[in-house]
């Protein structure tokens, strides 16, 4: 009787709970920071460099920093910071362009608006979600008489728009216009009817092929070759148009991606079920593929918002284009690098919500263990 | 109804005949896997097929609801005959259910929610009455409780009998099994298999490709051996097993039988 430390029959022994490490900031630090010794030294070292460059750096960025200057001139005398001044001085104009100063309640309105409409699309549990949805789908009519004006507001040309609100405008758009085009497109690319086919592969191949700002230029000068002479078509509703068809077709081999990898089975279930073509699709194949390429859209997706900075090269005034008419003021001269950082703060904001959306949603959507 | 009572075959008995196949061939390309099917199911009847890998047992089923287009020959499903239309096809997929070798259920689908997919979207049940029958199936494939599980949370055995669960939620008047038990740890066939014969006792016309032999001897009407895409032989079990007559059959059941 060697085994006597079984303290259970056989066949009797009791589910136990699993035994408590001991937990903490300690245990973190000395599993993370300090398991070998590379490791603390690696740690040691990030440190030290940690240490060498936030003092200088919070220097600069705050605790030197002017923020109600009139000017460079008066900035640089006072401190040698950071000139925030320029931001601030500027902040209308880098957020509205040239929207008309009294008229920009409207662009105010339809950015609360635009947070409304976006709730039920983002957040499923919304109360109330399908009357809510109703707004979100004819938002885009709204906030269109809202910005370019008519209907009896008064009309705003879209050369004045610029800043952060082109930004959003574009981005947005682009965004959700991109989505459903290409998945279409997909769909189209993996269709059996051939004409389908051979158009979405002409399509995504063809923009796939072709930078970004050469279909800018092409909205913004060739384009009035092809339209009928005398017809005036919007400039930034053919900017639109260009980074919609620009962002579907990386999304539509996003998604074809995602296509792929649903087993040939799934199909099969919902055909064997009597499930139309589009029921198949709607219901069982795009909300699996779409998942699955959660990570690439949000990748498109932020690739296309930050692309929306080259539109300065067809002259419209997005926050960097701005800030090339900020820096040709004489006040201002030489303050790149405030407005740059201001901007990068922006696009950082922006790109990272887009970032952690995806992950809530990829957590949200994981249903049980992979097999 | 009225629609599907359009397409009804005059010379045969739609009442009695469930599946009629007649000289059907089939080619995946230039390979002929379905060679001169000729095969009459009654309504009420229980076909298990068997035979080697490869033989086109799966095809064969497949052709019945048109997952596998055939190329030759007719198939009369229900009164119904398969052509390229798809008005057709959808009667015919309406009053067929099928159970595959590994379930596809769909994994972002609580298993009511797959329940119940096919009911709402294809025969505009309500809601809470497509739901009422899920359970009611559920509760006969005993996992009521895994209602609102996911697929992936379950075993495969359970998989499997939500799998059959969903496919008699659509009322169907033929049941196709391909396989349903060999993607299964062995411990998990039999609570498959118990479902089975349970729906066989209940009458329902099932095509069962199977080499669960227990199952075949329990509650077929009839085996068919296939090989080489062309139906070898057919009997009631009895005589299948006891008095094989091909030696091919012979030879197959040898493999089967004693390893
Ligand atoms: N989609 C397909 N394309 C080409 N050949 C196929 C296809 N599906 C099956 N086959 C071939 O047809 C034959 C019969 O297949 P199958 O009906 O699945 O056989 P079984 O179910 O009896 O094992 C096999 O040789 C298989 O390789
Ligand atoms: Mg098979």
């Amino acid at each position: 009787m060697t085994d006597a430390t079984q303290t259970h029959a056989p066949g009797t022994h009791p589910d136990l709970p699993p035994p408590l490490g001991n937990r903490g900031a300690i245990k973190w630090m000395r599993e993370n920071l300090f398991s070998s010794p590379t490791n603390t030294v690696l740690t040691l070292l990030g440190i030290y460099l940690i240490y060498l460059a936030i003092p200088p750096f919070l220097d600069w960025f705050i605790l030197n920093a002017v923020f109600d200057a009139g000017s460079r001139a008066e900035c640089w005398e006072r401190a040698s910071g950071a000139c925030w001044s320029v931001v601030i001085v500027r902040f209308d104009q880098l957020v509205y362009g040239f929207y008309p100063v009294e008229l920009r309640w409207r662009v105010d309105l339809s950015a609360v608006l635009l947070a409304v409409a976006l709730v039920p699309i983002l957040f499923d549990k919304a109360p109330y979600r399908r009357g809510w949805f109703v707004f979100s789908l004819i938002y885009p009519v709204i906030a269109f008489f809202l910005l370019w004006g008519g209907l009896g507001l008064e009309p705003v040309e879209s050369a004045k728009f610029g800043g952060i609100m082109l930004t959003v405008l574009i981005g947005v758009t682009g965004i959700v216009a991109s989505l459903p085009l290409g998945i279409v497109l997909a769909l189209g690319r993996r269709s059996e009817l051939l004409v389908l086919k051979v158009i979405s592969i002409c399509f995504i191949e063809f923009i796939r092929g072709v930078p970004l700002i050469t279909l800018l230029f092409v909205a913004s000068t060739l384009l009035n070759y092809f339209l009928p002479p005398g017809t005036y078509f919007d400039l930034l509703l053919r900017v639109l148009i260009m980074v919609t068809l620009f962002s579907a077709a990386y999304i539509a081999e996003v998604v074809r991606g995602g296509l792929q990898a649903i087993p040939r089975g799934q199909f099969e279930a919902a055909m064997a079920m009597g499930l139309s073509y589009w029921k198949m699709m709607g219901l069982v194949v795009l909300p699996q593929a779409l998942k699955i390429s959660i990570p690439g859209i949000v990748n498109t997706f932020i690739g296309l918002y930050k692309d929306t900075t080259l539109v300065v090269i067809i002259g419209l005034l997005d926050p960097l284009g701005l800030s090339q008419s900020i820096l040709a003021d004489s006040k201002w001269q030489g303050l790149s690098t405030e407005l740059y950082i201001f901007i990068a703060i922006f696009f950082f904001i922006s790109c990272f919500s887009m970032s952690r959306y995806s992950i809530y949603l990829e957590n949200k959507l994981h249903t049980g263990h992979k097999r | 109804m009225s629609e599907a009572a359009a397409h009804v075959m005059p010379q045969s008995q739609t009442d009695q005949v469930a599946v009629q196949m007649v000289g059907v061939h089939k080619w995946y390309g230039e390979f002929h896997v379905l060679k001169d099917i000729n095969l009459s199911v009654d309504a009420g009847e229980r076909i298990v097929i068997c035979g080697p890998s490869g033989s086109g047992k799966s095809t064969l089923i497949r052709c019945i609801n048109r997952l596998e287009e055939h190329q030759r020959g007719q198939i009369v499903v229900d009164g119904v005959e398969l052509t390229n239309d798809v008005r057709k096809i959808d009667s015919v997929r309406r009053e067929v259910g099928m159970v595959f070798q590994h379930f596809n259920l769909f994994p972002h689908l609580t298993v009511l929610e797959n329940c119940t997919l096919a009911p709402i979207w294809v025969k505009k049940t309500p809601k809470v009455e497509a739901e009422e029958i899920a359970m009611t199936y559920l509760a006969r494939v005993k996992i009521p409780e895994q209602a609102t599980k996911f697929p992936g949370q379950l075993s495969g055995g359970q998989q499997q009998r939500v799998a059959i669960a969903r496919s008699l939620c659509m009322n169907p008047k033929i049941m196709l099994f391909d396989e349903p038990t060999s993607a299964l740890d062995p411990e998990m066939i039999s609570e498959v298999l118990d479902v089975m014969v349970g729906l066989a006792e209940s009458g329902m016309t099932m095509l069962c490709v199977t080499h669960e032999m227990g199952f075949a001897r329990k509650v077929a009407n009839r085996v068919i051996f296939m090989d080489g895409g062309e139906i070898i032989e057919q009997n009631n079990p009895e005589e299948f097993f006891n008095n094989p007559q091909s030696d091919r059959t012979k030879l197959f059941l040898s493999q089967i039988l004693h390893n």
